[in-house]
């Protein structure tokens, strides 16, 4: 009878399953593998051009666009206003004043698409429809004559244009 | 009691009041209102909801920094020359938004984990909180902090508000270890794409090893619910780490094989060096010190006097190991006491007396961290990054202390 007395609060804690020795995770997370191939869910461009969205525009097309959502703040032509440069600075990154613009800087072209398209314009992002992306694209781009300004951005060619920086990066050693 | 014990007490009693009456003095009548406070002579104010700071206290704030033409992109400074202690009180938390603060229904909002994964799986924050949470004082500093240093005349802002993109608290939560287990992650997921709901979707791409080390999936911020400008409901911490890993208002993580190269992994928090090429993913902060009082704007007030240098050593590579305090430029160290206990990955509070007698004088702190890396003069920093850096400032602070006691921001 001793003996069951001391045993019996252990039992218990055994049948509700307290334990010290292991972390149990309740395994709460519902499948989601349908949610998973909604396109609101994969919003990041990546630099092979996945998630890129159907559409074509070019730089003429983005100038009227950029003049009326962009110019604002970033200038007339994405350089001189209160937000950061876009464009310009190309091959300054070694002088004693380096600019860091979209056009000069940026390793991908794909980058650009994808922050326009997530982050402006800044009262309204997501307000711009593809072919408009594409568009504003190809205007800051041709700016510094990185695509000609004939030439309809889309989902297929946009991956493929080479930013005058795109091997100016390097990770420290080890990589992460 | 017994009938002893009372009588004991009673005769004490009446000794003490007894020997009371022999020295105390006569007091005329109502003239004890006059010598006592007048908190002392009246019932107090009421009890509060939520607690706030003394009335008295009301300066002590962040302060704000934001584009006129786009109010949600900027920060705020922790005021560090203002505080004590190691934990930044929530409502000082340093700020750093793209686009503003979201107000996020915490019973609307998901995390999905999902790419390269066995399982897709969302969450709700309800769900979350019934998983294992663990707690971890660490600080988060913003890769851009200090970025006045880079120029190059002296910044005379108080300290904090040059060098206050870093705060220190306990954050709460699940170790997002135990989630990744449960959607089981495949051997090419290498990277993660995190992304928040804020107005800027902000993304970037995090490396799967320390997603599995010590990254925490926060839901609580100093023991309350994390505040909206700190990721309410939900958050990414990642010790050590610079600040736009932490991401905050956290909708999903995407792992994929390769970095996402976005905007702020590209454009942002890289750093151009000398020779035109940009360094990118270097995510951990290197230690660091400041002497945050006396400092920047601040005066000595009496001649000859001691005053406690003190201030604040962090490392993102683990604990502070010591702190060498300087009045004389750096000719001369001394090492300074720190607070216990050193925490790793944290806020540690160091502090010196000093004699002040009246000559001029250059106060500097130097942070060494347990795998002996020391924190360099602004000279050695430039040297090896370039005169025109804007990320990763962490070199010497210097503080000039004129004769008259003035105390500057200076470069030695």
């Amino acid at each position: 009878m001793f003996m069951f007395n001391k045993l019996l609060p252990l039992l218990l804690l055994g049948q509700i399953g307290i334990s010290s020795a292991q972390i149990y995770a309740p395994n709460l997370g519902q499948p989601a593998a349908v949610i998973a191939q909604q396109p609101q869910w994969h919003l990041t461009i990546l630099p092979d051009g996945s998630n890129l969205p159907q559409g074509k525009g070019t730089a003429t097309q983005g100038k009227h666009i950029f003049a009326a959502q962009c110019a604002a703040c970033h200038g007339p032509a994405g350089i001189g206003g209160s937000a950061l440069a876009l464009t310009g600075e190309v091959g300054t990154l070694t002088d004693e004043y380096p600019e860091k613009t979209v056009n000069s800087y940026w390793p991908y072209p794909t980058t650009l698409f994808d922050y326009i398209r997530r982050a402006m314009p800044p009262q309204a992002p997501y307000s711009l429809s593809p072919d408009e992306l594409y568009a504003l694209t190809a205007y800051i781009l041709s700016q510094d004559a990185i695509i000609g300004a004939d030439l309809a951005l889309t989902q297929d060619n946009l991956p493929l244009v080479t930013m005058p920086n795109r091997d100016g990066f390097y990770s420290p050693s080890p990589k992460p | 009691m017994s009938a002893s014990r009372r009588q004991f007490l009673t005769h004490l009693i009446a000794g003490g009041a007894a020997a009371g009456s022999l020295s105390m003095p006569v007091w005329p009548a109502n003239s004890l209102s006059e010598q006592l406070p007048e908190s002392m002579q009246k019932a107090g104010g009421e009890f509060t909801n939520y607690g706030q700071p003394s009335a008295h206290e009301q300066a002590i704030i962040r302060w704000i920094a934001a584009n006129p033409d786009m109010p949600g992109n900027g920060v705020s400074w922790t005021p560090l020359h203002e505080l004590q202690g190691t934990i930044t009180p929530n409502g000082l938390h340093f700020e750093r938004h793209h686009n503003g603060v979201p107000q996020i229904d915490p019973t609307e909002h998901q995390l999905l984990i999902h790419g390269l994964v066995e399982r897709p799986l969302t969450f709700s924050i309800d769900a979350l909180k019934r998983y294992p949470m663990q707690s971890r004082i660490c600080f988060i500093e913003c890769g851009g902090n200090s970025n006045a240093s880079w120029r190059s005349v002296p910044i005379q802002s108080p300290a904090g508000y040059t060098h206050g993109l870093a705060s220190n608290a306990e954050w709460t939560g699940i170790p997002l270890k135990i989630l990744l287990e449960e959607v089981g992650l495949k051997p090419d997921a290498k990277w993660a794409i995190a992304e928040a709901a804020d107005g800027a979707s902000l993304n970037i791409s995090l490396p799967v090893d320390k997603l599995l080390d010590d990254t925490l999936l926060a839901l609580y911020q100093n023991g309350e619910r994390l505040r909206p400008e700190n990721g309410y409901p939900l958050r990414l911490i990642l010790p050590g780490w610079e600040g736009i890993t932490h991401v905050k208002w956290l909708r999903q993580l995407h792992f994929v094989e390769t970095p996402a190269m976005t905007r702020d992994e590209t454009a942002a928090y890289t750093d151009l060096m000398p020779d035109g090429r940009a360094r990118q993913f270097s995510f951990e902060m290197q230690a660091k010190s400041i002497i945050t009082s006396p400092s920047v704007g601040m005066t000595l007030p009496d001649n000859p006097g001691v005053y406690q240098v003190t201030g604040l050593a962090w490392s993102g590579r683990g604990k502070i190991s010591k702190v060498e305090v300087s009045a004389d430029g750096g000719d001369s160290w001394v090492e300074a006491e720190l607070q216990q206990p050193v925490l790793s990955k944290a806020f540690s509070r160091f502090s010196l007396p000093w004699q002040w007698q009246g000559q001029y004088a250059v106060l500097q702190s130097r942070a060494t961290d347990e795998t002996g890396y020391v924190q360099p003069d602004r000279e050695t920093l430039l040297a090896e990054r370039g005169k025109h850096g804007f990320y990763h400032f962490n070199a010497i602070i210097s503080w000039e202390v004129s004769e008259d006691g003035n105390i500057s921001h200076v470069y030695v």
